[in-house]
């Protein structure tokens, strides 16, 4: 861990406080009445997503958090301990359910992640944008009905339910944005 | 045209009809008042000192933090009523409404104090929404503010004590940054809704070249204004006295050694100006981009300027 002048910080740049690492998602330089320099920031907790404002006096420094990534390939589940292997190492990394969230739902064997460490915790993993999963259950769509917004409930191998539009069908292979969770297109029909 | 640059210069062409606009009522309302625009100097040999305005160096002296010192030898030669629209440049000051580059409007009435700066101020900002805009009501964060209402009119004390709960004096004892800390997370917020706001007498160590409050020696004669939660111009009792202003600037001087920052010469015909004796006088300066950014009804500077930094 270093310290950095406050005046080097940007909307986008990482600090640490109290053993936590913050992404800072907003960053404003002011400075009231002639008095001295002022920056204040909208942090945003990188392990728990809690937010808080900060304001720094130019003068002050911060830690920045000993932060880094590394290439893994999903393995398999054991125990509620979600399983990488790292791509240059080899050694298995176990990743708590909770650091997943509802992307767990979107794993699949082999797929190229990241994981993204404070010290040796895992904190986030970043899945391949776009991953394809087949639906195993869906109710058949209402004849005639053809709006293109217009969705359905469909369940996916694992159970977690999506929105898809009215065409898909069970069996079908859809592709699916990790970033939002959501169905992004159909790839091939059942 | 697909070059991202042009296509957001093209769209900005209201926001520089309204500058232009802007440009030529103030011009229109001082010419009316009798005033002389002047142009003084933009690179110094030394810039005013303060303690924490930096400025850019250029070539052998400095690019103006504002034209403040010219303009005051101005008046002690006999020039009683000036004012000057130009650039200023303040290192390192980048951010929602700040700008290293900006335009600044000053001016300055000889025979005046901070009071008569406040009618000319109250005149122009009304004035300029009227005649531009056709109306005195603008909005910022969906809240109207009525430039042409009765303007609310706050101590430094007595907004500490409101907002705050607390005594200047007690804010200041709490060390470096706090007073300002706690002007931008706990008073600026309260400011200038629904009717600009001034906030006036600073504690004199925030008046660098006003002058001292008759009977309250330790305040300053300074107001700033307030519109929507912005800090839009600050004006002053100017500080007449030759030797008081040395001491600052000394003080000052040395101040900047111990934080590490750049310390400029003695602006010494400045100070001899003085001593020759200027008259009494109040002067503001004024955010120019800052008022034409709440005319336009932007957010940010970045928004109403062709080139920002």
């Amino acid at each position: 861990m270093s310290n950095i002048s406050v005046s080097e910080l940007r909307k986008g740049a990482k600090v640490e406080i109290d053993g936590a690492p913050y992404l800072i998602t907003d960053f404003d330089f002011c400075k009231p009445g002639k008095g001295q320099a002022l920056y204040r920031c909208k942090l945003k907790n990188m392990i728990n997503g809690s937010t808080m404002d900060k304001t720094w006096r130019s003068a002050d420094k911060v830690d920045t958090p000993d932060l880094s990534n590394r290439d893994v390939t999903y393995s398999h589940v054991e125990n509620d301990m979600y399983v990488f292997m790292d791509c240059e190492t080899f050694d298995q990394l176990h990743i708590p359910a909770e650091v997943l969230g509802n992307q767990k739902y979107f794993l699949i064997e082999n797929a190229e992640c990241q994981i993204l460490l404070h010290g040796e915790k895992p904190i986030e993993v970043t899945l391949p944008i776009f991953i394809e999963k087949r639906i195993t259950h869906t109710e058949p769509g209402a004849r005639g009905d053809t709006a293109t917004n217009v969705t359905k409930p469909a369940t996916l191998d694992n159970g977690w339910e999506i929105a898809v539009p009215l065409f898909v069908n069970e069996g079908d292979l859809v592709k699916i944005d990790t970033r939002t969770g959501q169905y992004s297109e159909r790839v091939s029909k059942a | 045209m697909n070059n991202p640059d042009l296509q957001r210069l093209a769209a900005l062409r209201p926001a520089l009809r309204l500058r232009a606009g802007l440009t030529a009522y103030i011009r229109a309302f001082f010419r009316e008042r009798g005033f002389l625009e002047v142009d003084t100097p933009v690179r110094l040999a030394t810039p005013a000192l303060e303690e924490f305005i930096d400025a850019e160096p250029a070539g052998s002296g400095w690019l103006r933090t504002s034209p403040e010192l010219h303009l005051k030898r101005l008046l002690a030669a006999g020039y009683d009523r000036l004012f000057q629209l130009g650039p200023c440049f303040r290192q390192g000051e980048r951010g929602r409404l700040h700008q290293p580059e900006f335009a600044m409007l000053e001016w300055y009435r000889g025979g005046a104090d901070y009071e008569a700066i406040l009618a000319d101020t109250r005149a122009l900002v009304a004035g300029a929404a009227h005649t531009l805009l056709g109306r005195t009501v603008i909005e910022r964060g969906g809240r109207p503010c009525d430039l042409a209402a009765a303007w609310d009119d706050w101590t430094v004390d007595a907004a500490f004590e409101q907002f705050a709960g607390l005594g200047v004096e007690t804010v200041l004892a709490q060390g470096d940054g706090a007073f300002e800390t706690r002007l931008v997370e706990t008073i600026e917020p309260h400011l200038g809704h629904d009717r600009p706001a001034i906030l006036r007498d600073y504690p004199l160590a925030f008046g660098a070249l006003a002058r001292r409050k008759p009977g309250r020696p330790d305040r300053a004669e300074r107001w700033e204004l307030y519109i929507a939660g912005i800090e839009i111009a600050n004006a002053y009792s100017e500080l007449t006295d030759a030797a008081e202003q040395r001491r600052r600037f000394l003080a000052c001087a040395e101040r900047r050694r111990r934080e590490g920052r750049a310390v400029y010469p003695l602006d010494e015909p400045f100070l001899a100006a003085l001593e020759a004796g200027l008259p009494p006088c109040g002067g503001i300066a004024l955010g120019f981009d800052r008022l034409l950014l709440l005319l336009a009804g932007a957010d940010r500077l970045d928004d109403v300027l062709p080139f920002p930094a």
